[in-house]
C-alpha cells in the first residue's frame, strides 16, 4: 500500500521560512522521516537503495544525539569546568600568598644583614638575592595557568557549540562558524594579540643569549 | 658619567609578586627611588609627573600591554627619551623583533636574575 503523499517542495520552503537556509539537525532528521513514511511502497531499483541510505543516516544521526544526550556535556559546562577553573585559581592564590610570606621572612633577613659587615653581610646578602629570584617562579607558574584557565574556556565553548547544535540555538553556532570561516587564516601582520603567547615551553622561546644577539642585530 | 642611583625607577607589572621581587633586587643595587604601576594606563599617568629615569615593564598587562605603553612613551616628546626595559616571559624571536622595533632599550625574558637586572640596566644607564 502507498504512503500518504507529501509535497516535498512545500515541507522545505516552510523550513526555509523558519530558519532561514540552516536547519535544526532534528528537524533534518524529522524530514526524512516523513519523506520515508511517506513513500513505502513506491519506490523501487535506484530510488529505494537512495531511501535506505536516508533512513541508515537518520538513524544515524538521532543515535548520536542520543550518545550526545547520554554524555551530558550540561555536565561538563555548567560543573567540570567552573571546577577545574576554580582549582586551578585557587592554586594562583595559594602559591602567591606563600610567595609572599617568603619575602616576608627574606626582607627580615635582609635587615639583620645591614646590621652585619664583612664576609658574613656580603653572604646573607647573596642568600636573599636568590630567594628573590627564585620567588619569579610565581609569576611564571600564574602565567601558565591562566593560559590553562583560557584553553578550558576555549573547551567550554566548543562543547556549548555541540549541545547548540542538537539543540534550539542553531542560529547562533551557524554564525559563528560562518564568522570563523570569514576570518583570515594566517594574518600576514602580528597583531599585538599575536604576541601574547608566553610564557613558551622548552624549545619555542629563545633564551636570553639569543635575545642579545637578536637585539645586537638592530645596532 | 656615574650613573644616578637616586634616578626615579618606574616598575610596571600585573602581578604584585613580581613587583615585590623587583623592588627588592632593585633595593639589593641601591636603586631605592622606586615607583610601582600595575599596567600600562597606571604607568602613563605616574609618567606624566616627570622625573623618571628608568622605566623597566612587564609586557603581558590589561588593559594597557607592555608594548603599547612603549609605544606611548617613544611617541611622548617628554618621555620618548627614559631608557625603557621589557621584562617578559614573552621568549619568541618575533617578540624580541616587535619591542625592538618599538624602541625598547633592552629585553629581559623571565624567569631571571638579579645579575642579568643589573647587567641590562648598566647596559642602557651605564656601568655602575
Amino acid at each position: 500500500m502507498a504512503g500518504k503523499r507529501v509535497d516535498v517542495a512545500r515541507l522545505l520552503s516552510e523550513l526555509r521560512n523558519k530558519y532561514g537556509d540552516t536547519v535544526k539537525v532534528e528537524d533534518v532528521a524529522k524530514v526524512m522521516g516523513t519523506l520515508l513514511a511517506s513513500n513505502t511502497g513506491e519506490l523501487a531499483g535506484a530510488s529505494r537503495k537512495i531511501y535506505t541510505e536516508l533512513e541508515a543516516l537518520n538513524r544515524y544521526i538521532q543515535s548520536a544525539k542520543a550518545e550526545i544526550s547520554a554524555l551530558r556535556p550540561d555536565e561538563v559546562t555548567d560543573e567540570f569546568l567552573p571546577t577545574a577553573t576554580g582549582e586551578l585559581d585557587a592554586i594562583v592564590a595559594a602559591t602567591a600568598e606563600a610567595t609572599n610570606a617568603i619575602m616576608d621572612a627574606t626582607e627580615v633577613i635582609e635587615g639583620v644583614a645591614d646590621s652585619l659587615e664583612g664576609a658574613q653581610q656580603d653572604s646573607l646578602m647573596d642568600a636573599t638575592t636568590n630567594i628573590y629570584e627564585a620567588c619569579g617562579f610565581q609569576d611564571i607558574t600564574g602565567q601558565r595557568i591562566t593560559k590553562v584557565v583560557n584553553t578550558l574556556k576555549d573547551i567550554e565553548d566548543k562543547v556549548d557549540a555541540l549541545v547548540t547544535a542538537f539543540g534550539d540555538k542553531m542560529d547562533k553556532v551557524e554564525n559563528k562558524a560562518a564568522k570563523e570561516s570569514q576570518a583570515p587564516a594566517a594574518p600576514e601582520k602580528l597583531s599585538d594579540a599575536d604576541l601574547l603567547e608566553g610564557p613558551q615551553r622548552n624549545g619555542e622561546g629563545i633564551s636570553q643569549d639569543e635575545i642579545d644577539r637578536l637585539l645586537a642585530e638592530f645596532d | 658619567m656615574a650613573v644616578d642611583k637616586k634616578m626615579k625607577v618606574l616598575i610596571v607589572d600585573d602581578y604584585r609578586t613580581m613587583l615585590r621581587i623587583l623592588r627588592n633586587l632593585l633595593r639589593q643595587l641601591d636603586f631605592r627611588n622606586v615607583e610601582e604601576a600595575t599596567d600600562g594606563t597606571e604607568a602613563l599617568q605616574k609618567l606624566r609627573e616627570g622625573g623618571y629615569g628608568l622605566i623597566i615593564s612587564d609586557w603581558n598587562m590589561e588593559p594597557m600591554t607592555g608594548i603599547q605603553l612603549l609605544r606611548h612613551v617613544r611617541g611622548d616628546e617628554k618621555m620618548k627619551r627614559i631608557p625603557f626595559i621589557m621584562v617578559t616571559a614573552e621568549s619568541k624571536p618575533e617578540n624580541v623583533v616587535a619591542a625592538k622595533q618599538a624602541g625598547v632599550s633592552n629585553y629581559i625574558v623571565k624567569p631571571f636574575n638579579a645579575e642579568t637586572l643589573r647587567g641590562k640596566m648598566a647596559s642602557v644607564l651605564g656601568e655602575f
